[in-house]
């Protein structure tokens, strides 16, 4: 006896009830409801973007239409005067991101290759740990740590080393200067925050050097250093050049750490223990008191800002992509 | 790069001199790679170092319960609201990023596959991570605050933007992890779809997802920069995060870390101590929750 | 007993009642099936018909399609988006690919066991109860896994842990958690995917046995790549094979014999069948 003809007041004997599967049945709807669903819930995602690009460049456009290309070419920011040059910002956007990423990338790249290659089993995951922590503090933390604790603290460091390479050519252009809240200062605080970031997507590229590469370097009797240079650099270089490029698109948008220890002095200068102004730290620090030209100049930056790390991100997934496909294919 | 052995092993022992040299470029690079976890692990234990100790002595009864002073450089106050604003405000947040984005995922990973729409969705989302927070602070402040003014929910849909993405993106990875297997054992019994999905590929990835949501929800709690535009600055608590200025820890942390005053300045490290253990609390919560579904599903 | 007893083709006429069981009824009548996969096809020209009660086994070299056809039985192929089926199959004289089905609820009668055990990591309760629940079962769910798990001979081992995960069962165990889940549906067919192909001899031979006890019940369907196995439990044979398309180099599964189980290996009609059955091929 089938189960189908279990309930014999229902079903037939033998499945003839098979008739009833030509039945219109409602369950259907529930897919093509649910998938249209999730689908909206994805495109969420485009619209917020494209809502960010044309209400942020609608509610600037005011100040884009006075200043044309000025605003980005000038250095002049007198709000008093009406006049909006945001190069000094941009100018002190990129060097401080820079001095960032010539600090955190040696860092991260070692203890990416530590983690991976060098540190005992047993390490490894406490490794992984203490970056998850750096990562997980707010940058607000890292602010007021860099503003109370390590501007003043360092500032007579700034003061002896310009005081002794000062005057040398090439050296005295970049460290000179004795202002704790500076540059540099900003450029530590955001190496801290972003060795964390490089860290963990470089760990997860050079995870994926195969053994074999490993094995080949060893057994033509390579040192551990010699295995790294031979097989695991070249293999991941690419991943790495991408988390590194994702990094510093994280740098460039940090607002309140920076914000807090740049000095909020927009200038040009290739002095790095000079105070200076980001495009995101004026945004947060001039916002309160802004209003009409001033305010939309303002959200102006927050375009640049916007276009600028879309680009940067943009390429580094670009690299990062390229990257997979050929380790999935090779 | 598709040759077994890259090039690079080959040169390898053309490259190679004496031993003597070859051994101590081996230990300048391990001392390169320990010294550079040791670089990391300073800033850390001075920042938490600091924050704990600084931080420690503000903490009373009156810290959780009190309205902030009105009179910031003088001692006195609590930091009640702030702490209650930080929660919920990231609560708005959550509850709006969470069910999109996991259903966003849920698109890229069960409908989309690799077609063009989904690739799109992807793509951007990724791009989305990238933004900088105080982007999204300006643009929330130009579609809500204009409009509806100061409040706190400006400050949750700033965040849940910074969210959404990362809870597609983590969502997604951990759907892939759910073996096709259990997928065609449900449709096997005559489970719909959108069913299977609900009924055993969430289920399944629950750990994973969970602990994608808590450290999106930890970072989200710590942004400054999105609210500092939209919430306003309120001294006194406000449990309506749809009326009125409200004010947030991390918040409290920027205002009170620019003053010269000491009484200020405690109050910044206080905050700070506060926020850090909220955080930590959910990033360990998260490493704890997926660890443990993980074991049982083993088991 | 064979094709003389097929039920007229067009329009559902199975009127065979539960008063006499020995006249063995045809569940499904399949009528030049073909499968293709976007632009290419998979499996040609399958004709056959599966008699109630009887152990239908599939067996054939790798790739000669087998999986492919045992999977339109509960369109479980639909998934696979490029896939598309011509031909019929007549389940009770119903077409199964008629446009107004709804291979949900195809699915629901036509129960499938895979070839990797795939228990839901639930508990084994829940596992068995997944089905019934899906289907607003409101009865005594207790009994209805109860009895699912007995038939599948697998209660005793697990009836002091039902609510334990069900991946902390052996493999064969799984695969026998497997079929009572496809029971606990109530499905008239079962399907079952190479169910042994990751088990020991010892668990192969547990679900071998439990086969024959479920067969007075249900109507089974068995792709096998093991010939034993196939003459072991089966009543009727298929055997498929492959043939080299001589232009796009690629390979076409057809059915070559379809017969009781005894004659396709004591005295095969086809020389290939019997080659493969020899060891011969394959």
């Amino acid at each position: 006896m089938t189960l189908l003809s279990h309930d014999d007041s229902v079903a037939p004997a033998g499945g003839g009830d098979a008739l009833s599967l030509l039945e219109p049945t409602s369950g259907r709807r529930g897919d093509s409801a649910f998938k249209f669903v999730a689908l909206v819930a994805g495109l969420v995602v485009l619209v917020i973007l494209g809502l960010i690009a044309f209400s942020t460049t609608k509610e600037a456009w005011p100040a884009f239409k006075q200043e044309g290309l000025g605003f980005v070419t000038s250095s002049t920011w007198i709000p008093a005067e009406g006049k909006f040059g945001a190069l000094a910002f941009i100018y002190g956007t990129v060097l401080s991101s820079l001095i960032a990423l010539v600090l955190a990338v040696p860092v991260s790249l070692g203890i990416a290759l530590y983690a991976n290659e060098a540190a005992p089993r047993r390490l490894r995951k406490p490794v992984v740990y203490v970056m998850d922590l750096l990562a997980a503090i707010p940058s607000v933390v890292y602010g007021l740590w860099g503003i109370i604790v390590l501007a003043p603290a360092i500032q007579p460091v700034y003061k002896a080393i310009s005081g002794a390479v000062g005057d040398i050519p090439v050296l005295g252009w970049f460290f000179n200067g004795d202002s704790g809240r500076s540059y540099m200062t900003a450029g530590i605080i955001l190496a801290i925050m972003i060795t964390p970031i490089i860290t963990s997507l470089s760990r997860e590229v050079i995870a994926t050097v195969p053994s074999a590469q490993r094995e080949a370097a060893y057994g033509m009797g390579a040192t551990r250093w010699e295995m790294i240079r031979a097989a695991v650099l070249p293999w991941s270089r690419g991943g790495i050049v991408g988390s590194v490029m994702l990094g510093l698109g994280r740098a460039m948008g940090e607002t309140i750490a920076v914000a807090l220890v740049i000095g909020s002095q927009p200038q040009i200068t290739t002095h790095l223990f000079e105070a200076g102004d980001s495009m995101a730290a004026v945004i947060v620090n001039q916002f309160g008191e802004a209003s009409g030209i001033h305010r939309a100049a303002l959200i102006g930056l927050g375009v640049v800002l916007f276009g600028v790390t879309i680009i940067v991100n943009v390429s580094a997934r670009g690299i990062v992509s390229q990257f997979d496909r050929r380790s999935q294919g090779a | 790069m598709t040759e077994l052995i890259s090039p690079d092993v080959e040169q390898l022992l053309l490259d190679a001199t004496t031993s003597r040299s070859r051994r101590f470029k081996n230990r300048l690079a391990s001392v390169w790679m320990l010294g550079a976890l040791l670089v990391a692990v300073v800033p850390l234990a001075l920042v938490i170092g600091y924050v704990l100790f600084k931080g420690i002595g503000q903490l009373s009864v009156a810290w959780f319960t009190e309205d902030l002073p009105t009179i910031t450089r003088k001692a006195g106050g609590g930091m009640g609201p702030a702490i209650v604003g930080t929660l919920l405000i990231t609560l708005g947040a959550a509850v709006m990023a969470i069910p999109l984005g996991i259903l966003g995922a849920i698109y890229l990973h069960e409908y989309g596959g690799k077609g063009r729409t989904a690739r799109l969705i992807r793509f951007m989302a990724d791009v989305m991570t990238g933004v900088p927070s105080i982007v999204m602070g300006l643009f929330v402040y130009t579609v809500w605050t204009l409009t509806f003014g100061l409040n706190g929910f400006g400050g949750s849909l700033a965040l849940g933007c910074l969210m959404l993405p990362i809870i597609i993106r983590t969502t997604e990875e951990m759907l892939r992890l759910v073996p096709d297997e259990l997928r065609q054992a449900s449709y096997a019994l005559g489970n719909r779809k959108w069913r299977t999905i609900l009924t055993v590929v969430l289920p399944a990835s629950f750990g994973g997802i969970t602990s994608g949501v808590m450290i999106a929800i930890a970072r989200a709690a710590g942004e400054t920069a999105p609210l500092v535009f939209t919430i306003g600055a309120a001294r006194n608590l406000n449990l309506n995060i749809f009326e009125g200025p409200m004010t947030a820890l991390s918040v409290q942390i920027f205002g009170n870390a620019q003053t010269p005053f000491e009484a200020a300045q405690s109050r910044a490290w206080g905050a700070a101590l506060t926020l850090v253990a909220i955080v930590f609390a959910m990033t360990i919560l998260a490493r704890y929750v997926s660890s443990r579904v993980a074991r049982r599903h083993a088991a | 007993m064979s094709a003389e007893t097929v039920a007229p083709n067009a329009e559902p006429v199975a009127q065979t009642t539960v008063s006499e069981p020995e006249a063995p009824s045809v569940v499904f009548d399949v009528r030049e099936l073909d499968v293709y996969y976007g632009e290419f096809r998979a499996v040609r020209d399958v004709n056959l018909q599966v008699l109630q009660h009887e152990i239908t086994a599939f067996i054939g070299p790798s790739g000669c399609g087998k999986s492919t056809v045992l999977r339109c039985f509960d369109r479980m192929n639909d998934l696979i988006e490029s896939a598309r089926v011509d031909g019929k199959i007549l389940y009770h004289g119903v077409d199964l690919y008629d446009p107004r089905i709804d291979p949900v609820e195809v699915r629901k009668r036509i129960g499938m066991v895979f070839q990797k055990p795939n228990p839901f990591p639930k508990s084994i309760y829940d596992n068995i109860a997944f089905g019934p629940r899906l289907s607003g079962n409101k009865g005594n769910l207790d009994d209805i896994v109860e009895r699912a798990l007995r038939r599948a001979a697998l209660w005793d081992e697990v009836k002091d842990r039902l609510k334990k995960s069900a991946m902390g069962l052996s493999g064969g165990q799984q695969q026998r958690l497997c079929i009572a889940r496809a029971i606990a549906v109530e499905p008239e067919v079962i399907l079952m995917d190479e169910p042994c192909s990751a088990l020991d001899p010892i668990a192969t031979a547990r679900i071998e046995d439990l086969m024959q006890e479920l067969k007075s019940d249900y109507t089974i369907l068995i792709v096998t790549h093991n010939m034993q196995q196939a003459a072991r439990v089966s009543d009727r044979t298929a055997f498929f094979t492959t043939e080299v398309n001589s232009e796009s180099d690629t390979r076409t599964g057809v059915l070559v014999e379809f017969d009781s189980t005894d004659k396709i290996f004591s005295a095969p009609s086809d020389e290939r069948t019997e080659n493969y059955v020899t060891g011969r091929f394959g």
